[in-house]
């Protein structure tokens, strides 16, 4: 299998991770989903750093970000599809 | 490699040390001074100083002792000499740390003066440098092993590829009958239910809600002077791509693996009772604060994951670093004792990363030293509860 540029934990995941560094908008990703090894493409939408999430599908504020099939906090901004996920857009419902 | 057994040094009660340290051991700040000048007269001895032991009282008085008792009972210290302002609670910690068998001996410096306990504490630690060194590595079942974890400087990497690295070692190891340790109390926020939900039994799981819980509104909600976003997750998290409390306790929570349930819960620096497994301890998630708590409570080797490149130490326990952050690899390559980056790149697997590190800890066990040992960390970090008298 090629090298991934995505990697995803769960099915159920509506976010993934950046694996490699200098990840260009305009690239077309391939990721992988750890789980079942299952993979997909999808159009990265900005520059986005190793380690670094990028949305699945369209998110808007008030949704919750999931990953490893969990609750990882609520968007409080907007991604699209192929967007950069981070604080800029995702908070914590703890504090 | 024959990861079944590993060459360690066999103590008077029973327990086995990968390590052969004579340390000189100070009660309180105000003999730093005294125990370093000790550890530079003679050499192969490891002077531990730090910053407190004076006018500590109550849970965190005991704290203090446990730490200090565990650290010099720890199977990795062949012998120690203790130095301390006045006799009593020196000799209370010297009396602790004997319990164990191992050659112990106590100096106070009121009445003396620094020089003349120096000047003995050096005669004596002589002695002990000399028995010490002739000590044999025996072969030993890879059972004897007490290994901890806790990872730091962590980013979405070590969820993805080195803490899934350490859980499959415990899935491997545990079964064999070593002891497991984790903990990071507040890390595991975003997390609780699925950290509860690996308890041994009903008792287990709900002390440890109620230990978690506790955390929660007593250290953090008691004294939160802000949204804590700034600091769970840490800057350097946040650089390496982790946003949130939960996202970041998800990724932590993989180190304890798939199959094995933790059997009980200890307090900081408290040594297990329940026999093999897997235990919780309650513990700070700074990470040379948590090594230091668990090297007390009587863990020999440590597994440190690492996403962004944390380069922690520890003065009498070897601690293994393990990235899957291959920027980090590239990085600070000086810091990697084991890199598996190739899960990133799906050409290596979390079984075949798990084989590695458990190579990787025979190997330290057998007496390579871990980056961090080359570079000279040596992080001794008590945890403070609250202030003195």
């Amino acid at each position: 299998m090629s090298i991934p540029h995505l990697l995803v934990h769960d099915k159920e995941d509506n976010v993934g991770v950046v694996v490699v560094e200098g990840l260009t908008a305009g690239t077309d990703m391939l990721c992988v989903v750890t789980e079942d090894n299952s993979s997909f493409n999808l159009a990265a939408k900005a520059d986005v750093p190793i380690g670094h999430k990028v949305a699945l599908k369209d998110l808007s504020a008030g949704d919750t970000a999931i990953k490893y099939g969990q609750d990882i906090g609520k968007m409080i901004g907007s991604a699209e599809k192929g967007g950069h996920v981070h604080t800029q857009n995702l908070k914590t419902k703890r504090w | 490699m024959n990861t079944e057994t590993f060459f360690g040094y066999r103590r008077e009660n029973g327990r086995v040390g990968v390590r052969n340290h004579v340390a000189i051991l100070p009660v309180d700040d105000i003999s730093n001074a005294a125990v370093e000048a000790v550890a530079n007269n003679i050499k192969g001895t490891l002077a531990l100083p730090h910053a407190y032991g004076r006018l500590q009282f109550g849970e965190d008085l005991d704290l203090h002792f446990r730490t200090i008792i565990g650290t010099g009972a720890n199977p990795n210290v062949a012998a120690v000499i203790v130095i301390g302002i006045e006799p009593s609670w020196t000799q209370k910690i010297a009396d602790g740390i004997a319990e164990t068998g191992k050659p112990v001996a106590a100096f106070s410096i009121e009445q003396n003066g620094d020089l003349k306990t120096i000047m003995n504490a050096s005669h004596k630690a002589k002695e002990f440098v000399h028995w010490a060194s002739e000590k044999q590595r025996e072969e030993c079942d890879i059972s004897e092993l007490w290994i901890s974890t806790k990872c730091g400087e962590s980013d979405t990497t070590t969820g993805l590829g080195s803490c899934p690295t350490v859980g499959n070692m415990y899935d491997k190891l545990l079964p064999k009958g070593i002891y497991g340790v984790f903990g990071e109390t507040s890390e595991i926020t975003g997390a609780e239910h699925l950290c509860k939900a690996r308890a041994i039994d009903d008792d287990v799981a709900e002390r440890w809600y109620a230990m978690w819980k506790a955390y929660q509104d007593d250290v953090i909600f008691a004294h939160q002077t802000d949204d804590l976003s700034d600091s769970q997750p840490t800057k350097g998290n946040i650089l390496g791509g982790l946003t949130t409390i939960e996202e970041k306790a998800l990724g932590n929570l993989e180190k304890i693996g798939r199959t094995s349930k933790f059997i009980d819960i200890l307090e900081p620096a408290e040594a297990p009772k329940k026999g093999k497994g897997l235990y919780f301890m309650d513990s700070s998630s700074a990470a040379a604060e948590c090594v230091t708590l668990m090297a007390a409570g009587g863990y020999v080797v440590h597994t440190f994951p690492t996403g962004q490149g944390n380069v922690v130490g520890n003065p009498i326990v070897p601690v293994v670093k393990i990235t899957a952050n291959p920027r980090t690899v590239r990085t600070m390559p000086e810091h990697v004792d084991l890199d598996v980056s190739g899960i990133l790149r799906r050409e290596m697997t979390i079984d075949q990363a798990g084989d590695a590190l458990i190579e990787m800890i025979v190997r330290t066990s057998n007496g390579r030293l871990t980056a961090a040992e080359a570079l000279g960390h040596r992080e001794f970090v008590m945890t403070k509860l609250y202030r003195s008298a």
